[in-house]
């Protein structure tokens, strides 16, 4: 990995982790008016991804999509002023937080149905290649996807065709509060690539280096037109299912569980790997810090004194 | 020098043509749409001229390749994506209806899916309860969603290439008996926009609105009528959403009584759309009750005796206008009944 890789990767995960802590900080108050999925702990999907993407690579996500578009390179106040359903929001007070999207740096969009884009980021891979471009697309789904149909159909089609797309499965174990193993019957998921014949490969969702390695890989084969790539990053959400909030108290999982994958946190492993690989200096990764958190607080700013849509705005965008 | 005539299903085939050599965005999939028949033709020609690169086969995975369409769309496509029946339609309402009818509006219009998605409604050879189902209702409740069931080759060729031209998804149902039917056709390129209806013949006594295959039911009505001295406006919606509520209302204020014939089924159906509109915003110029004419409410028989029971004929349709008109109808809506094509269309599919 170059310095230059892993200041990229650093900085995503910074930007996801904080972008995240500011939400939950703030719901609170009541003031963002929409169901909120929260990204936090599964950062490194994203950022290992992510940077291993050209700015006009695509990718598609899903209801809880906030890192993939903070680490694709999305600009929070568009964010933030989303969340807060303002007419400078992302798209326009209109989505909210499962429906973020920035076509200028390449993210389509979020769906909040499971399995929802995993076709649509075929369609844009099947359109790169007949256009003639190279660009390469990802859809990020988390383990519930893989139950969809469209995910098979889906994963049979850009085989078949040899497209330009990494299908990425974040497996945080846990489906709202239901866990993988009493609702898949084969819990290795990175194996269903090998009856789609495409590469499969699992990675660990603490370590973004084995994201961002795996990520490398299959954006280069799908490059070269050698087609798709499936990557399962093993991970674990922090949060509750919707809202800024825990959520062991319901018993699904127990405080320790939570702790021990606290503990493994992915933005403080890859800064303490990167540190002592000479590839990003702790005085670097605290610059990198102060900064995003100054972005944040004045994206926060921008959002709360944006004006909210007018009453046409509602019969436009059709 | 007279018009150039074509089939139905032949303009719907120019219309692919012409799009795809005006438009390199422009591409058509399907199940089974490159095999030698072509969808009943009317995918032959552009996949000799365009190749498989542009017109191609597809697995039998109808929701996700809606969903290919609305992401294909989405990053600068024009596709089509072909369906032999209305009925597959109900594999992929996830994506027509939370994706490609949603995703502009989501994105505060910073995306568009501009998709044209064609089906067919089969009919007759007791095609049964899942090959004849005619959709149109389900759609057009959907906001983000133009639907069109274009009746003439005319209209056929100019709503596809309209359809081509929007900026939003576009669901065509195709009724199977029309494939055959003939009409004048200009060569060049044209469009008919959506929204603006087609006034078949004008009249003072009874607004007919016929949908589809329905519009050339009301034809042989229409004649039945005039021998009862009752002139029959008729009028093909041919857009329903977008519907021409002006050429209805309009036609309805002056002629006080309104008939809506519909190749779906009655409840929540687009005939209680039509009625509706009517109730709604002409009720004082109404002199009857607005009367539907439409499946009977139940799903589509196989067998012939219970099939030719299911469909209004044009019997029917004039007797329910005289009726309307007169209060009592003298046409005989027995057994001798018959729908247009019954004898013309003998299957299989």
């Amino acid at each position: 990995m170059t310095p230059e890789a892993a200041k990229k990767i650093y900085s995503a995960l910074v930007r996801c982790r904080l972008f995240e802590d500011k939400i939950a900080e703030l719901y609170p108050q009541k003031e963002m008016k929409c169901p909120t999925h929260l990204s936090t702990g599964q950062e490194a999907a994203a950022s290992g991804v992510c940077a291993a993407l050209r700015k006009d690579d695509r990718v598609f996500s899903t209801h809880r999509c906030h890192s993939h578009i903070v680490a694709k390179g999305g600009d929070f106040k568009a964010l933030m002023a989303e969340l807060y359903g303002k007419a400078t929001g992302c798209s326009k007070g209109k989505g909210g937080s499962m429906h973020f999207l920035e076509p200028e740096i390449g993210m389509m969009g979020s769906s909040a149905i499971v399995g929802g884009t995993v076709p649509l980021a075929v369609g844009s891979a099947l359109s790169s290649v007949m256009q003639g471009k190279d660009n390469v697309t990802v859809a990020f789904f988390g383990d519930g996807g893989l139950e969809q149909g469209s995910f098979h159909e889906s994963m049979s089609f850009a085989s078949l065709k040899k497209l330009p797309i990494l299908f990425v499965a974040e497996n945080n174990d846990m489906a709202t509060c239901t866990h993988l193993d009493v609702r898949q019957p084969y819990p290795e998921l990175y194996k269903h690539a090998e009856s789609y014949a495409m590469p499969g490969v699992r990675t660990d969702g603490t370590r973004a280096e084995t994201v961002y390695e795996a990520a490398v890989k299959a954006v280069a084969r799908a490059r070269k037109g050698q087609g798709p790539s499936f990557i399962e990053v093993v991970c674990y959400r922090w949060k509750e299912h919707v809202g800024p909030n825990t959520d062991f108290h319901l018993g699904h999982r127990t405080k320790e569980e939570l702790e021990s994958w606290m503990a493994k946190d992915p933005v403080k492993l890859f800064g303490e790997m990167a540190e002592k690989k000479k590839l990003l200096s702790g005085a670097d990764q605290k610059k990198i810090q102060a900064d995003v958190t100054e972005q944040i607080d004045e994206a926060v700013a921008f959002a709360k004194s944006s004006p909210f849509p007018e009453p046409a705005a509602m019969y436009q965008d059709m | 020098m007279a018009e150039r005539e074509l089939k139905y299903s032949q303009a719907i085939s120019e219309a692919h043509v012409q799009s795809l050599e005006r438009d390199p965005s422009v591409f058509l999939m399907g199940v089974g749409i490159a095999d030698p028949t072509g969808l009943f033709g009317t995918t032959l020609e552009a996949r000799k001229k365009f190749g498989n690169a542009r017109v191609f086969d597809t697995p039998m995975s109808e929701n996700t390749l809606t969903g290919v369409g609305v992401g294909a769309a989405m990053c600068g496509m024009r596709p089509v994506l072909i369906h032999a029946r209305n009925d597959f339609l109900l594999l992929t309402m996830d994506q027509i209806v939370n994706h490609a009818a949603k995703w502009s509006y989501m994105a505060g219009g910073k995306l568009k899916v501009p998709f044209l998605i064609r089906a067919i409604i089969g009919r007759g050879w007791g095609q049964a309860a899942q090959h004849s189902q005619s959709l149109q209702a389900l759609f057009a409740h959907i906001p983000g969603l133009q639907v069109i069931m274009p009746a003439t080759p005319y209209d056929a060729k100019g709503m596809i290439l309209q359809a081509m031209e929007s900026d939003m998804t576009t669901v065509c149902i195709e009724h199977r008996w029309l494939y055959e039917k003939t009409g004048p056709v200009p060569e060049k390129h044209y469009t008919v926009p959506f929204g603006k209806g087609r006034l078949v013949k004008e009249g003072k006594d009874v607004t007919i609105v016929a949908v589809s295959h329905m519009a050339l039911e009301a034809l042989p009505a229409l004649e039945e009528l005039s021998k009862a001295d009752i002139s029959a406006e008729l009028i093909d919606p041919r857009s329903l959403r977008p519907l021409d509520e002006d050429m209805i209302l309009t036609s309805v204020k002056k002629t006080g009584r309104l008939l809506v014939v519909d190749t779906g089924w009655k409840t929540c159906g687009i005939s209680a759309e039509i009625a509706a509109l009517a109730a709604e915003k002409a009720l004082r110029y109404l002199k009857e009750p607005p009367v539907r004419l439409t499946l009977a409410d139940v799903p589509t028989p196989c067998s012939p005796v219970l099939e030719a029971l299911y469909y209004p004929t044009p019997k029917d349709i004039a007797a329910a206008a005289e009726k309307l008109v007169k209060g009592t109808s003298h046409a005989d809506t027995g057994d001798s009944s018959k729908p247009l094509r019954e004898k013309e269309f003998t299957g299989p599919f």
